[in-house]
């Protein structure tokens, strides 16, 4: 069986957990003998090829002929949209992106008869129009490639993997790790919604990350709910990284938040629980790691309370620091209003650190050994922060069987769901 | 004859490094000593050096007919001892002429006025210390950080033997009155107050080398014009500044040297102006009036108060934590707490938090090494929460090394006394243990019964001072402890202590 699979960013170069669960997914599925073809909007050369083909978009030639196909798909859906849309990029980098984008211009490659367009593969400024740029690579890759499924991850693939169902005829299956519900709450933006239910209503099965986003694609989506079937993420862990010396460098217990700092991850919540927990017991501290919209707002909070010699700020943290900032905690919270799934609890539990997810989160659905609130619940929050980091026998249960159940999450065994899907075509 | 009275601040802050939650409790040095030294270098090659060079020339030529008055923070000496000698050995020619005068403040150049008078004493009494050491003078007059004053401030400093204070001639303050006389604290009469004329002060400070003021370019005839064409009666020109205005505010380029190389020679040709340092103008002239103060001013911003430095919620939190730990800081011996103390201490750090730079954003940017208030309050907050660490483990260290011998020796022989009895105890309890083994033939239920009892008992004894005895271990910290009530002994220590 061989798939046609579309990605945005695939390991090492990722923004955020899209490329990771990508990565295991690919990996679970070369496992269970499954032949991906991977493609990314461009390809660094260093990606991990032992488990799939990469095609790198950016090298893929449009010639007359296929321009033709792209007059066709122009047909089909009209895709350029203006929009300033940045679903996954820090306050920092938006600044970047926006001062190299009036720098770069010289994106595509002229030639006589052939044309190459280039993708920075990053969540950026025209990002609607590499979406859609992508969708004409799309075809033409279908149109030369022999697989059997087409399988598209999230809204930025949708348009390129409903291409290639055009131009191939074969099943489209796509994979939803988060919808527009999720990114923008109430305050939708409409554009990625209706690429998202095109998706959704060209495929032929739908995959979720869990019930929770199973549920938004049946009723905000009005999807038909036989085609939608809910695989949980897994996740992958290399094992190297947790051998390095480092140690707790501080007396009290820390609590830590790590996530962007924006409305969907409610840092808001955290901060008041922690205010909470604070003023009832002196001996413990709070780490809010990650930038975003609502950092400034959230230091500004600490502040009013009276909170920030307990409460820290650490900004976005790259590489080791995470992992040295788990082996700082005692405790990991995340307060998320909206989560598909949530990768990090599973980081943090792998890293022996007991965690209090939200229920209005994928993972919840997984994890047995979590203490689960509701996001808003602030005093059932504090609650549990107070009891893991007081009552010894509660975080020892916690640690031990936290990390015992995640290691047991595998890609393989998701992977073997996301195979039976692919075979309910052919039987 | 009418007075000039020119005042400069000489101030340096030790700029924190970035310090990063992930240093908390693991390293302890929070000043960038990179850039301290860059810019104490880079400022002392583009002002300190030459206007010191300057001054001297001037006072060469007119003797002691040309005065002027500074203020070095505590932290700025330091740096010139670690940076810049060259800069203090020509303070120190300055003093030795005899013409100069040097003015108290506080040692970290802080806020402490606001927060503790007995902080503020200790602090004051050190810079004063390190005054009469490099400069062998004790100074008379005082002035607080960035002109902070109130009528409560300018009581104590009063009651600290000074006879007179700096102070801004907020026009807020004054109404009608004029800044060109003297005036006297509002509670304490004996102490003078000599107030900056922010007009004629800003002149040369701010807009000397502004083009697009109407008044420039400014010559020093215009300027000796200006101050005689005040009105007779008025006495005294307060000329307070930065001292950075010279060279590094302005540059040499707009001629701000030359302006201040002619001013004494204008100054004595066309007028009857007389320069005087600060005590002699308090001397010479007579108050006219009390001024009221009741809330504290500064000569910062268009607002002259206290929000550059205190206000939002940011710098308010900081602030208060920070002297949180003043009981505690009373008790603390070890000299790197007492410097870090003491540097943390320093307005700036307040001044970066500051989060109303629309309308002086250019003042407040002025070497500032944060990109945004939120940050300096972040990097601050995180070495202010690892220097709370160490002052609570370095006291609780220093608890047992306050006992004297004779209470130790006491603790020893008491506890050695309570061993002796449990073991006696456990002892019994054995021999006990043993007997009934022994007996268990024999069936006595009265006799077990009672034995359980008094083991369970010693048991209990044995849990409670154990637990006592590791309590003990956590909070000091030590070999030393065999004993079981420390605690209580430590307690009456501090407070005879106190």
């Amino acid at each position: 069986m061989r798939v046609l699979m579309f990605g945005w960013e695939f390991p090492p170069h990722i923004t955020g957990g899209l490329g990771t669960a990508c990565y295991g997914l690919v990996k679970g599925l070369a496992k269970n003998g499954v032949d991906v073809l991977f493609v990314v909007p461009k390809a660094f050369g260093d990606e991990d090829n032992r488990v799939a083909r990469i095609i790198n978009a950016s090298d893929v030639e449009v010639n007359q002929e296929s321009l033709l196909i792209e007059e066709f798909w122009k047909k089909v859906t009209l895709m350029e949209i203006g929009s300033n849309l940045i679903p996954y990029v820090s306050p920092e980098e938006f600044r970047r992106i926006v001062a190299q984008t009036l720098l770069d211009k010289t994106d595509i490659e002229h030639s006589v008869f052939r044309t190459k367009f280039q993708f920075s593969g990053k969540y950026g400024k025209d990002l609607m129009e590499e979406v859609s740029r992508y969708a004409i690579i799309a075809s033409v890759l279908a149109s030369k490639n022999n697989f059997d499924i087409i399988h598209a991850h999230d809204w930025l693939t949708y348009p390129a993997g409903i291409a290639a169902k055009s131009v191939s005829g074969k099943p489209l299956v796509i994979h939803v790790h988060a919808t527009e519900f999720d990114r923008s709450g109430e305050n939708i933006n409409q554009n990625v919604f209706e690429i998202e239910r095109k998706g959704m209503i060209a495929a032929d099965r739908i995959i979720c990350v869990s019930n929770y986003t199973r549920n938004i694609v049946i009723n905000r989506y009005g999807i038909d709910e036989s085609k939608v079937f809910t695989v949980h993420n897994a996740v992958e862990f290399d094992k190297e990284t947790f051998e390095k010396d480092w140690h707790k460098t501080v007396p009290e217990k820390v609590v830590t938040f790590l996530g962007r700092v924006t409305f969907q991850k409610g840092p808001d919540y955290f901060i008041e629980a922690a205010n909470k927990v604070i003023k009832k017991y002196p001996n413990v501290r709070f780490v809010m790691a990650g930038s975003g919209d609502m950092l400034n707002r959230m230091i500004r909070r600490a502040a009013e309370l009276r909170i920030s010699e307990k409460f820290h700020f650490t900004g976005f943290l790259k590489g080791d620091d995470v992992n040295r900032l788990f082996m700082q905690s005692d405790l990991y919270v995340m307060p998320s209003v909206s989560e598909p799934f949530g990768i990090s609890p599973l980081e943090a539990m792998r890293a022996s650190v007991p965690v209090i997810i939200s229920k209005q989160s994928g993972v919840s659905e997984v994890l047995k050994h979590a203490i689960k609130v509701d996001f808003w619940d602030i005093d059932a929050m504090a609650d549990a922060i107070y009891g893991i980091i007081n009552y010894e026998a509660l975080s020892r249960f916690f640690r031990r069987n936290g990390q015992e159940e995640v290691m047991h999450l595998k890609w393989e065994n998701a992977a073997l769901q996301v195979k039976n899907i692919y075979q309910s075509f052919f039987n | 004859m009418r007075t000039i009275c020119f005042y400069f601040q000489v101030h340096q802050p030790y700029r924190l490094k970035r310090y990063r939650f992930f240093d908390i409790g693991a390293r302890h040095n929070y000043f960038d000593d990179y850039a301290n030294r860059s810019i104490m270098r880079k400022v002392a090659e583009k002002c300190y050096l030459p206007t010191n060079q300057l001054f001297l020339d001037l006072i060469k030529e007119y003797g002691c007919r040309f005065k002027i008055s500074y203020s070095l923070s505590g932290t700025v000496i330091d740096q010139f001892e670690m940076y810049a000698p060259d800069v203090l050995e020509s303070f120190k020619r300055l003093a030795e002429t005899g013409c100069v005068e040097f003015l108290s403040e506080t040692y970290s150049h802080s806020l402490s006025s606001l927060k503790s008078r007995e902080e503020f004493e200790k602090q004051v009494a050190l810079h004063d210390d390190k005054i009469k050491e490099h400069f062998n003078q004790t100074p008379k007059v005082f002035r607080n950080t960035e002109l902070i004053y109130s009528d409560t401030i300018g009581a104590m400093v009063s009651d600290m033997g000074y006879k007179a204070i700096l102070c801004e001639g907020a026009k807020h303050i004054l109404g009608w009155k004029s800044p060109n006389f003297v005036y006297t604290n509002a509670i304490d009469p004996k102490l003078k107050l000599l107030l900056k004329n922010f007009k004629l002060s800003d002149d040369i400070a701010f807009r000397f080398s502004n083009t697009a003021w109407d008044e420039w370019p400014l010559t020093t005839e215009k300027y000796v014009e200006w101050l005689n064409s005040l009105d007779k009666k008025e006495e005294i020109i307060n000329l307070f500044m930065d001292y950075e205005t010279f060279g590094e505010h302005q540059w040499a380029e707009t001629g701000i040297f030359e302006f201040m190389r002619h001013l004494p020679r204008q100054v004595f040709s066309h007028s009857d102006f007389e320069f005087l340092t600060p005590s002699e103008a308090a001397e010479k002239h007579q108050p006219v009036a009390m001024m009221h103060v009741p809330h504290p001013i500064s000569w910062a911003d268009e607002e002259r108060d206290l929000t550059a430095w205190l206000g939002n919620d940011l710098q308010d939190d900081a602030f208060d934590k920070l002297y949180d730990l003043q009981e505690k800081m009373k008790l603390v011996t070890d000299d790197d707490l007492l410097r870090d103390w003491k540097y943390l201490q320093t307005s700036d750090h307040f001044y970066y938090m500051c989060t109303k730079w629309f309308s002086d954003g250019d003042v407040h940017k002025y070497f500032n090494p944060y990109d945004s208030p939120y940050d300096a309050f972040i990097n601050f907050m995180n070495a202010l929460s690892d220097f709370m660490l160490r002052v609570d483990n370095h006291l609780q260290q220093n608890n047992l090394k306050q006992f004297l011998p004779e209470e130790i020796n006491k603790m020893i022989s008491d506890y050695e006394g309570k061993i002796a009895d449990l073991k006696n105890l456990t002892e019994k309890g054995n021999r006990k243990k043993v007997i009934q083994r022994k007996d268990t033939s024999v069936k006595k239920k009265p006799a077990t019964k009672k034995i359980v009892i008094t083991k369970m008992s010693d048991q209990d004894t044995i849990v409670k001072t154990s637990n006592k005895a590791s309590k003990v271990k956590a909070v000091k910290k030590t070999k030393k402890v065999t004993s079981a009530k420390p605690k209580a002994i430590s307690k009456k220590q501090t407070k005879t202590k106190k």
